[in-house]
């Protein structure tokens, strides 16, 4: 069981981390796009958040296993092949970005306006106040953004197990379902459950110990 | 210091109808000086002070900060002129994620100082601001009054010229209110800097303010020196205003006797309040006089005070006393 188990959890370790990071990538800028671009935002750009905002929603409205297939041939021009466990990274990258972006969005939103405004009152410019105040003074919310990214790009890797993802995923569906090996199948969930809850545990406390408001 | 010429601006809504927040202003603040603007919430105050660093764009008219017009500066320009505005908020607009020390810092890193520069300069201002054991303290764990002297010493830190106050007191209980108010002409006397202040409260116009704008929909109805504005209010807003700075007193008022006496209303001003005019008016003119309300206000320079009075007796007598009174630099109102 181990010699099951241990391997396909490693492979979700690593589509996750590299997942997670390459979604944060392309989402955080979006995000912050997002904000700066809106209405009285910081960089007023009607045209540019109109389109971003068409492009996010079309990406999210995507059921996550049609966008895998449709993305098979970008996995093939970046990776080299559409199967295996680096393959999904980009489908699962791709999928959150997206989710990503939202969440940012909604974190730098809740900065109190007057914090902007007394920004801009300094002489800041744009970037400053994206480096030195909207990122800096959303911390303690960003870094709960991520683990939730994190958390759902594990249920997405789980997802993509049933198409040649490896992993997690793939084994309990491969055991547990195809094979009835139930017992592997309960434990591989179990493992999930337990990651899961591991990261949703360091993301709150390091959120709450970043928080100084 | 400051000249304000035919400032409008216009805002729209979704429908595309227009709100004329401000309607042709026209101010001149001198250098020094602390300048209130008063009026009523929406009035357009705020909008007001946020064109003077253009955290608001003007529709019309023209801005001049020591002579240069500053609704033509590009963005560069603008950003090195709002570091040379000082600006503090109803709502202190503190980093929240930053220490106090941070938050005043935050200035200086923007204009590229070394540590030890900012660390020295940061120590002088916690110390003007007294607040040198919270410079490691989150805004959060700071009162009211500590927060808005954290944002007045962030506001000084490049030594600007010009300090603007959007309501700065508005948030805080009296006594705080007095001991802000306190520092802030501390400030001016100090460094010179020119103080422009909105608020709605009467009290801190009578506490710091040499000179005083009302405004109303948009209009400066009223451009005055306080201490005239107290003793002659010309326009009916100065006067609310200024009732309810003593509303308490005002209560009091004795309905009048005869529905036939005159009722007037005398301003005057401390020199004048030394000298027996009352008493010798009564003697002189063959009059009734009943008072029925009186307060005084102390102001910066001087305090100014209020006598409503009534007075009965022929026409001609009345006449007579009003004269006498207003040939003694009393103000008179007849009611």
């Amino acid at each position: 069981m181990a010699d099951l188990i241990i391997p396909a959890l490693l492979q979700t370790i690593y589509m996750v981390f590299f997942s997670t990071l390459f979604s944060l990538l392309l989402g955080f800028p979006m995000g912050i796009l997002l904000v700066i671009t809106e209405k009285n935002g910081i960089w007023e750009k009607k045209q540019l958040n109109k389109i971003l905002n068409g492009i996010i929603n079309a990406l999210r409205s995507f059921p996550f296993i049609i966008l895998m297939i449709l993305l098979f041939p970008l996995s093939k021009l970046i990776i080299g092949k559409t199967i295996g466990t680096t393959a999904t990274i980009v489908p699962l990258s791709i999928a959150a970005a997206p989710f990503v972006a939202r969440v940012i969005e909604s974190s730098l939103k809740e900065i109190d306006k007057g914090i902007i405004e007394s920004s801009l009152a300094m002489g800041c410019s744009v970037p400053e106040i994206i480096f030195k105040v909207l990122i800096p003074e959303s911390l303690p919310s960003l870094v709960l953004d991520v683990t939730t990214t994190i958390i759902n790009i594990i249920g997405y890797s789980a997802m993509a197990g049933a198409i040649g993802g490896g992993g997690l995923g793939d084994v309990a569906i491969r055991y547990g379902l195809y094979r009835f090996q139930t017992d592997v199948m309960v434990v591989a969930v179990i493992v999930i459950i337990i990651l899961v809850q591991g990261i949703q545990f360091v993301g709150n406390r390091l959120s709450t110990k970043l928080n100084k408001k | 210091m400051i000249r304000i010429e035919n400032l409008s601006k216009t805002f729209y809504d979704e429908n595309n109808n227009n709100i004329e927040a401000l309607k042709n202003v026209n101010l001149e603040i001198n250098e020094g000086e602390i300048f209130g603007i008063i009026g009523l919430s929406g009035a357009g105050k705020s909008t007001l002070i946020r064109c003077i660093n253009r955290l608001e764009e003007p529709t019309q008219g023209k801005i001049y900060i020591q002579g240069e017009d500053i609704t033509v500066y590009d963005k560069e320009n603008l950003r090195n002129l709002r570091k040379n505005i000082g600006m503090i908020f109803q709502h202190f607009n503190l980093f929240s994620q930053k220490t106090v020390y941070k938050n005043i810092a935050f200035p200086l890193e923007l204009e590229g100082l070394s540590k030890d520069e900012i660390e020295k300069r940061v120590d002088t201002l916690l110390e003007y601001v007294g607040l040198e054991d919270k410079k490691y303290a989150y805004p959060s764990q700071l009162s009211g009054g500590q927060k808005q002297r954290v944002a007045i010493a962030r506001a000084l830190a490049n030594n600007p010229k010009i300090l603007l106050s959007d309501e700065g007191t508005s948030a805080l209980d009296p006594k705080t209110t007095k001991s802000i108010l306190d520092l802030l002409r501390r400030t001016r006397d100090e460094f010179g800097l020119t103080i422009v202040l909105i608020t709605h409260q009467m009290e801190v116009i009578k506490d710091i303010c040499d000179r005083v704008a009302i405004i109303e929909n948009g209009e400066i109805i009223e451009i005055n020196t306080v201490e005239e504005l107290f003793k002659n209010p010309r326009t009916k807003t100065a006067h609310e205003f200024i009732s309810r700075i003593k509303s308490d007193i005002t209560e009091e008022i004795i309905e009048p006797n005869e529905s036939s006496a005159t009722i007037v209303r005398l301003g005057y001003t401390g020199e004048n309040a030394k000298k027996p005019i009352v008493s010798r008016m009564v003697k002189n003119f063959d009059i009734e006089v009943n008072i029925l309300s009186g307060d005084i206000n102390r102001l910066i320079k001087t305090s100014v005070g209020h006598l409503i009075l009534e007075i009965q007796g022929e026409d001609e007598e009345i006449n007579k006393a009003i004269n006498y009174l207003i040939s003694n630099n009393v103000n008179v109102e007849v009611m």
